[in-house]
């Protein structure tokens, strides 16, 4: 059997992937009304550029970035705005989003650039800035804003560019559609990324779980500083940290960013979306998501417009079985439940799932101290010794057991046969810390 | 879409690997049942009717000391079924039912209840049963027997209790009996296949081992622990037995005779009293084999694995605190 490069540590959770890895990615029709909340991304909430009654057209920017590590927001339909309002939002909270009226008279086949003269490459100048305004996110689930990806401050170089394409969480295939149906895109984007960067060798890190998608990129890849690396399907191989391991043999130092050693790491649908922008000049206004589980009665791989309401998107894949206990918003190893099929499909929603048994409804018992979690943990650290601190609220305590170098992939709960919250306690424990 | 969907709110992640405390403690019971049939087979229906009375006490124990007062629920973990088999399986054949009973009850309640129950304990509970017994009953628990036949019990079997119980059968001495006080060394057949005189479970080395593989196989125990207790065994009796072969037996007798493979597989596994960390498995394991050694070559006893794994669970606390994992990408870490 052949070995394929991988990190160590980490878990192997069934794969999931049959009902949907086969699906073309297909289009939904356009819905009455569009969600755009104006925090969808990691940073400062964008600023919002329109009056309630204003005509808006698709691909106008309607809410500008509210700072650096911000990005702006664009219309996904041409129509009128109906409200700005306070909104459910996929994170359980509600919070503040312009309401778009589709335009049912419009075809909403043409859209307004936000790149006027696009040619194909990236300006020399201006690119951090036109990304920005184009409102491009990390595609992969954190929907961090990726021109700060592309700003290199003074005094740092970048080596190497590593794109992401593991899609390690179990059922998404969004980003493996994108790769097969896109590899041209997807390497045109890392290139642009590459040369912006300065970047000597760039690597696209592939779970052989997805070997047509590989050949696809070596195919579609002219280049000799580009390489695809095949690797181990394992979890959280698409971590960030774990991802460089894999493919580089390198160790961010904690508390650093890949930054710090000159690494770079984008996803694949950023990469797909940054050749998007500079070939029509379109800004970030639709993205690929998975519908699958057992509660979707029609799974399928669908470009879902920013804003749908989560309601229509799963209607347009045939709705729910009656039978449907959880629907998650994300991977189901890091997603978040939902209750409110009213919630918008945001930038960083990967994947809709729909669960007929929920996974952790069973009691929780004792730790007794088996390891599970630390062999699990792939930043090394010792979940269960974590855990019995933050309930005892000694914050001071986990953070000097390193709680801060938790990225919550919950590997741990995952194989925890206890049954014991470990990401959440881990999550609550990064809270305390921060409060300290 | 019009029915009203009734979604249930949790936490990531939304996937379970989906083998919980309970299974595992059954699996480890699977793997005890081969174990327990040598037992039998070598030891006839005493060896059934001992294993029966200290799990029956152990789980009588365990469902009385709940928190809401009787309560058979808090059965449902297995993990006082696992005990009480563990400690029947460490007892001589010819103990009276009575003492295994009160080894039960010792096991459970000094052993882990008042410790606060399940993950909590610091000591192996079969073995706090199993040394109060042999601290109470010295001679009872240094008395070995071998049946005639499968219906053969000894007398002292069916001791009422507190009465004087002395094992009135014809008796025979353990393979590290004969090594100490008669530098006799059995051959390694006998203690490979287990008709030798022992505990009950501890005798057939090759079944043990068999059970161990697959405990392993199965990642119910920690490997590391297993594997470092025997090979700290093998390499120590190996080096002694280089400078003397007269005076100390050869690794393959020190690894087969005694309680050591049992006390390896089923014993120095118990998650809860032995280290987390991995580090943390290789010192112990290697604190238990030197120990063993020690204690069967020149301590006053002819066997030592109890007590070398019960003085390796007071010190798993200290283990764990200088062996704590470092995070990936700190600076120790050689990459």
């Amino acid at each position: 059997m052949q070995r394929y490069a991988t990190f160590r540590h980490g878990v192997h959770p069934a794969e999931h992937k049959e009902a949907t890895e086969g699906l073309p990615i297909e289009r939904m029709r356009f819905v009455d009304e569009y969600i755009l909340p104006l925090a969808q991304h990691i940073g400062a909430p964008s600023k919002c550029l329109v009056k309630v009654g204003q005509r808006v057209e698709r691909g106008q920017m309607i809410a500008a970035a509210g700072g650096f590590i911000s990005t702006s927001l664009h219309a996904p339909v041409t129509g009128t705005v109906s409200a700005i309002e306070m909104r459910p939002h996929p994170n359980g909270k509600l919070a503040e989003s312009i309401i778009l009226k589709t335009d049912r008279f419009d075809s909403q086949s043409s859209f307004k650039p936000v790149y006027e003269g696009a040619d194909g490459s990236l300006p020399k100048k201006d690119a951090v800035h036109l990304v920005q305004s184009a409102g491009i996110v990390g595609l992969g689930g954190a929907a961090f804003p990726s021109h700060v990806k592309l700003s290199v401050p003074e005094g740092k170089t970048v080596r190497f560019l590593v794109l992401n394409g593991c899609e390690c969480e179990p059922y998404l295939t969004c980003d493996h559609r994108v790769m097969l149906e896109h590899p041209r895109k997807v390497m045109r984007g890392l290139e642009l990324i590459m040369d912006h960067l300065g970047a000597e060798r760039a690597y696209i890190g592939v779970e052989v779980n997805k070997m047509d998608a590989i050949d696809a990129l070596r195919a579609a890849c002219t280049r000799g500083d580009i390489e695809v690396i095949p690797l181990t399907v394992k979890y959280p191989q698409g971590a960030e940290k774990a991802l460089i391991d894999s493919v580089l043999k390198m160790a961010v130092p904690t508390g650093k960013l890949p930054l710090d050693i000159e690494i770079v790491v984008n996803n694949v649908g950023t990469a797909a979306a940054i050749t998007d922008l500079v070939e029509t000049g379109s800004p970030l206004i639709e993205r690929v998501v998975t519908l699958t589980g057992p509660g979707i009665r029609r799974p399928a791989n669908v470009m879902v417009p920013l804003g749908t309401p989560l309601r229509d998107v799963i209607e347009h894949c045939g709705g729910l079985t009656s039978d449907t206990r959880q629907l998650i918003l994300g991977g189901p190893m890091m997603g978040m439940a939902q209750k409110s099929l009213d919630v918008p499909m945001t930038k960083g929603a990967s994947g809709v799932l729909a669960l007929t048994e929920p996974a952790n409804n069973r009691a929780e018992d004792p730790c007794i101290r088996c390891g599970r979690c630390l062999e699990a943990c792939p930043m090394f650290l010792n979940p269960s010794r974590i855990h019995f601190l933050v309930r005892a609220e000694r914050a001071e305590q986990a953070k000097a057991s390193h709680v801060m170098d938790c990225y919550e992939c919950a590997s741990c709960s995952f194989v925890c046969p206890s049954n014991i919250p470990l990401a959440q306690l881990m999550k609550i424990g990064k809270a305390m810390v921060r409060q300290l | 879409m019009s029915t009203a969907h009734r979604l249930d709110i949790s936490t990531a992640p939304f996937l379970h690997q989906g083998r919980n405390t309970s299974r595992v403690m059954l699996e480890v019971l699977m793997a005890l049942v081969p174990v327990i049939i040598s037992a039998v087979y070598f030891f006839g229906v005493s060896a059934l009717m001992l294993i029966a009375v200290t799990v029956l006490a152990c789980v009588l124990t365990e469902a009385s000391l709940a928190k809401d007062g009787i309560n058979f629920g808090v059965l449902k973990d297995n993990s006082a079924l696992l005990t009480g088999v563990l400690l029947g399986l460490t007892l001589p054949p010819a103990t009276p039912l009575w003492v295994a009973a009160l080894g039960g009850i010792i096991a459970m309640v000094l052993g882990k209840a008042i410790w606060g129950g399940l993950g909590q304990n610091m000591f192996n509970p079969a073995l706090v049963g199993r040394a109060f017994l042999q601290a109470a009953f010295p001679s009872l628990m240094t008395t070995w027997t071998l049946p005639e036949s499968f219906l053969d019990v000894a007398p002292s079997t069916f001791a009422v209790p507190l009465m004087s119980a002395q094992a009135d059968v014809v008796t025979a001495a353990t393979p590290l009996a004969l090594s100490k006080f008669e530098g006799k060394v059995t051959e390694v057949g006998p203690l490979f296949f287990g008709n030798t005189a022992g505990s009950l479970g501890e005798t057939a080395g090759v079944i043990i081992l068999l059970c161990g593989l697959y405990l392993i196989y199965r990642k119910i125990f920690d490997w590391r622990l297993m594997v470092s207790t025997l090979l700290s065994v093998a390499i120590f009796a190996a080096i002694l037995h280089q400078v003397d072969p007269k005076a100390y037996p050869g690794p393959e007798f020190m690894l087969l005779s005694g309680g050591l493979m049992f006390g390896a597989v089923y014993m120095v596994t118990d998650p809860v009293t032995t280290p987390i960390t991995s580090k943390g498995a290789w010192i112990f394991g290697a604190g238990v084999g030197v120990l063993v050694v020690l204690i069967r070559l020149w301590g006053g006893l002819p066997e030592g694995v109890m007590f070398s794994i019960l003085l390796m669970n007071s010190v798993t606390p200290l283990i764990n605190r200088y062996t704590q994992p470092r995070p990936f990408g700190s600076k120790a870490t050689p990459k």
